[in-house]
């Protein structure tokens, strides 16, 4: 199989961490060569972060670049629209509604542009939206934002349900078990 | 079956099967989770150094007595451990001694992009590169064997797409090795003149003898393709131009970066038409080419800053680009920030409130250098807050009533403590604030020196900052709670004011660790709100302004309070009442 690239973007704090670890442990399951691009470190304190999950026969470069992806996770709509032009334009992007300022926007020395979502449909974009704060509060707990996205993402891929449960049930405390897979559950069907 | 690792993880794995004995390191964002996965195994003695030099050191005198050992740490940490480095090379070791040093191109997390093959040319010491996580496992096995084969320590040079992106490894079992026995031998480990002297041959034929090993190395591997274009290239940027040129290109895959190569080098380049070395950062391996004739491609096309890629490399060779999606939106940047509930946050404010001028240092309160606290001056290395505000204080005597130095507590025991001892014996009227989170936040929580605890988590000794202070002769100690933001102001404002120098430790555990109770979410009163924007004078992003009145995201708040002694309207007030 040729190499599929899938980005996670979002805001540090977020999740995106656990979601490609996620991700990239179901992939290998599935006997797929599987590389995982993370960052750590100052970025991670409330930057824009983005991780890389990239998988298929053999895989060489870790990192996805301009046009590459085939499916853009955004855990927020400005982070949607700035990694926009990684997408391959034949590819996916599913963006969770939610808008987290930047600090420039939140000490008024630049505005959050108006009509982001509007902006990507226009650009060509197959976009899918997803309201992925109210279905984890909905589950129990705002912190599970990252696992109804990862829900949304498994809708779109080729990988049967209960592959997910299990790497879920792996990778989760088991006291926030229920928790995980019923955000998981409204991801994949809501 | 085949696990996911990091390189890092990787790396710890091939210490514990090439029968690793001792680690002590410094963290460093991106070398950091090499030492916390070798921790995980009981069969390696593992330690937190209060830095690079002290680490570098054990990992020396291990060896030399006779254990496979180690040190892993950043980029800007090797400079701090070069002492020992350059002298551990003439030494050389008994058992194998095995650095990491991880390079961070791109500046992910680190204030400067230094190339550290340079280290490994002026030391003499050999250093190895792989370029994905299974052989990260493999090299770090095979620097022990290298390591004693030619009795010198080896590099392990990892880069942060290297360090920090997972692929497939496969584990085997440790090799348990009992001790070398150690022989004195003053002549090999005492290094002054007469005997260093001797030992610099033995160093110079060790090269020789090296250079000949890489000619024929299974680690350094050609690969014929199309020969008309010839690539030579180690680490990430071999599989990013694997991914770029496919089978449209024929490699020199260099696993060994010091010492290089000279005949194979010339071979391949004798039988592809054009060849380029692709190489992050400095002009490396293209210096070592042009120095022995070979003509090759180079910085003349390719960047010194950076990180590379596929579309980097495809676009430099091949000339080809490929279609992206764009919007007409202005797109606002997303820089790093203090987290909600940081402690540092109220000492920042406290210190613009008081306008001085704050000599910087490494750590998460680097980030006090942004908008809106905006609050730093300087920051140069770790350490450097305190010696440099020593000498903008001597430099002009009236900065002293309006500067101070900001620390945190892992920084200050890395190299701030020296500097404060130069502050009280040079008679400085120097004010020193240690940011004392209790961890060493940034890298990502490791135990240090002052919080009581070990790297595996067992009690200790903790140094206590307010009795060091008193022993290397400063006699003024305050300690503050920066959630407190009067009292902070205030004692900051006296110590300036006060003859001598001060020691002031803000104190406040980093709101990021698990045994920090969070309160629950601030929120605003709209009745009371009339939308001043004091709130936001302190830069928390749960803080926003929807329709002119603040606004608490209760997805962020820890329910610190800070903001709530801003707001002279009472209109910041917990769910519960108050």
């Amino acid at each position: 199989m040729s190499v599929k690239s899938i980005m996670i973007v979002g805001v540090g704090g977020q999740g995106t961490l656990l979601a490609s670890r996620l991700l990239g442990s179901v992939l290998v399951t599935k006997g797929f060569d599987v590389k995982v691009s993370e960052v750590h470190g100052m970025s991670q304190r409330g930057g824009s972060v983005v991780t890389y999950v990239k998988y298929g026969d053999k895989v060489s470069s870790p990192i996805i670049e301009k046009g590459e992806a085939d499916l853009i996770l955004a855990f927020e709509q400005l982070e949607a629209a700035r990694w926009l032009g990684f997408l391959n334009p034949k590819g996916k992007i599913i963006v969770n509604t939610q808008t987290i300022d930047p600090m420039p926007v939140v000490i008024g020395k630049a505005e959050y542009p108006k009509g982001v979502l509007e902006a990507l449909k226009k650009s060509g974009a197959d976009i899918t939206e997803i309201d992925a704060l109210s279905m984890a509060v909905e589950a129990g707990s705002a912190k599970a934002v990252n696992v109804v996205l990862i829900g949304s993402m498994a809708k779109h891929m080729d990988i049967p349900y209960e592959v997910w449960q299990d790497a879920i049930k792996e990778t989760v405390p088991p006291k926030f078990l229920e928790m995980n897979l019923k955000a998981f559950d409204l991801g994949y069907n809501g | 079956m085949k696990k996911l690792m990091i390189g890092n993880e990787a790396v710890a794995r091939g210490l514990y099967e090439a029968g690793c004995r001792v680690v002590s390191s410094y963290p460093g964002t991106p070398s950091t989770e090499v030492t916390e996965f070798a921790a995980t195994y009981d069969d390696i003695y593992c330690e937190w150094a209060p830095n690079e030099k002290v680490a570098m050191e054990v990992a020396a005198g291990a060896a030399i007595a006779g254990a496979r050992s180690f040190c892993g740490m950043k980029h800007v940490g090797l400079n701090v451990a070069a002492d020992p480095l350059y002298t551990a090379s003439y030494t050389g070791v008994n058992a194998g001694m095995v650095i990491v040093v991880a390079d961070d191109p791109g500046m992910h997390s680190s204030q400067n992009e230094q190339d550290s093959r340079h280290h490994a040319m002026a030391s003499k010491v050999m250093m190895l590169e792989p370029s994905d996580s299974a052989e990260c496992l493999e090299y770090a096995k095979k620097a022990f064997e290298l390591s004693e084969k030619f009795d010198t320590p080896v590099i392990l040079r990892l880069t942060t797409r290297i360090a920090h992106s997972r692929s497939l490894v496969e584990t085997g079992e440790r090799t348990e090795l009992e001790l070398k026995e150690y022989v004195k031998d003053p002549q090999k480990y005492v290094m002054m003149p007469a005997m260093a002297k001797k030992r610099h041959i033995v160093v110079e034929d060790r090269i020789q003898a090296q250079v000949k090993w890489a000619e024929s190395s299974e680690l350094n591997t050609v690969e014929y393709n199309d020969t008309r274009i010839g690539v030579i290239a180690s680490g990430i940027c071999y599989s990013y131009a694997k991914e770029a040129l496919g089978d449209k290109a024929s490699y020199l895959k260099l696993g060994c970066v010091y010492p290089l190569p000279v005949d194979l080098i010339k071979a391949f380049a004798a039988k592809c038409d054009k060849v380029y070395v692709v190489e992050e950062l400095d002009d490396f391996i293209e210096t070592h080419c042009r120095k022995n004739g070979i003509d090759v491609i180079g910085k003349d096309v390719f960047t010194l800053q950076g990180e590379y890629s596929q579309s980097l490399i495809a676009k430099v060779i091949l000339g080809e680009e490929k279609p992206t999606l764009s919007t007409d939106i202005a797109i606002p940047g997303r820089p790093p920030v203090l987290c909600p509930g940081c402690p540092h946050r109220g000492l920042f404010y406290a210190l613009k409130k008081l306008k001085v001028t704050v000599s910087g240092d490494i750590g998460c309160y680097t980030l006090g250098a942004m908008e809106p606290l905006g609050m730093l001056d300087t920051c140069i290395c770790m350490g450097a807050s305190v010696s440099a505000l020593h000498g903008r204080n001597k430099a002009d005597g009236s900065n002293a009533k309006k500067s101070v130095a900001v620390i945190g507590d892992s920084t200050f025991i890395h190299s701030g403590i020296t500097g404060l001892i130069n502050i009280a014996y040079n008679k400085s009227d120097s004010v020193v604030i240690v940011l004392d989170n209790s961890i060493t936040g940034m890298t990502g929580h490791q135990q240090n020196p002052t919080t009581g605890y070990t790297i595996k988590g067992d009690p200790t000794s903790a140094v206590s900052l307010e009795k060091l202070a008193a022993a290397v002769g400063i006699n003024r100690v305050a300690v503050v709670d920066p959630y407190d933001l009067k009292t902070t102001e205030e004692t900051i404002k006296a110590e300036l004011e006060a003859e001598g120098p001060s020691l002031v430790i803000s104190r406040r555990p980093c709101a990021l660790l698990k045994y920090v109770k969070h309160n629950p979410p601030l929120t605003v009163d709209a009745d009371k709100c009339i939308g001043c924007k004091m709130c936001m004078k302190i830069g928390c992003p749960a803080i926003s302004i929807k329709d002119g009145k603040s606004c608490i995201d209760f997805t962020q708040c820890v329910g610190c309070g800070v903001c709530t002694q801003l707001c002279k309207f009472d209109a910041i007030t917990s769910k519960e009442g108050k």
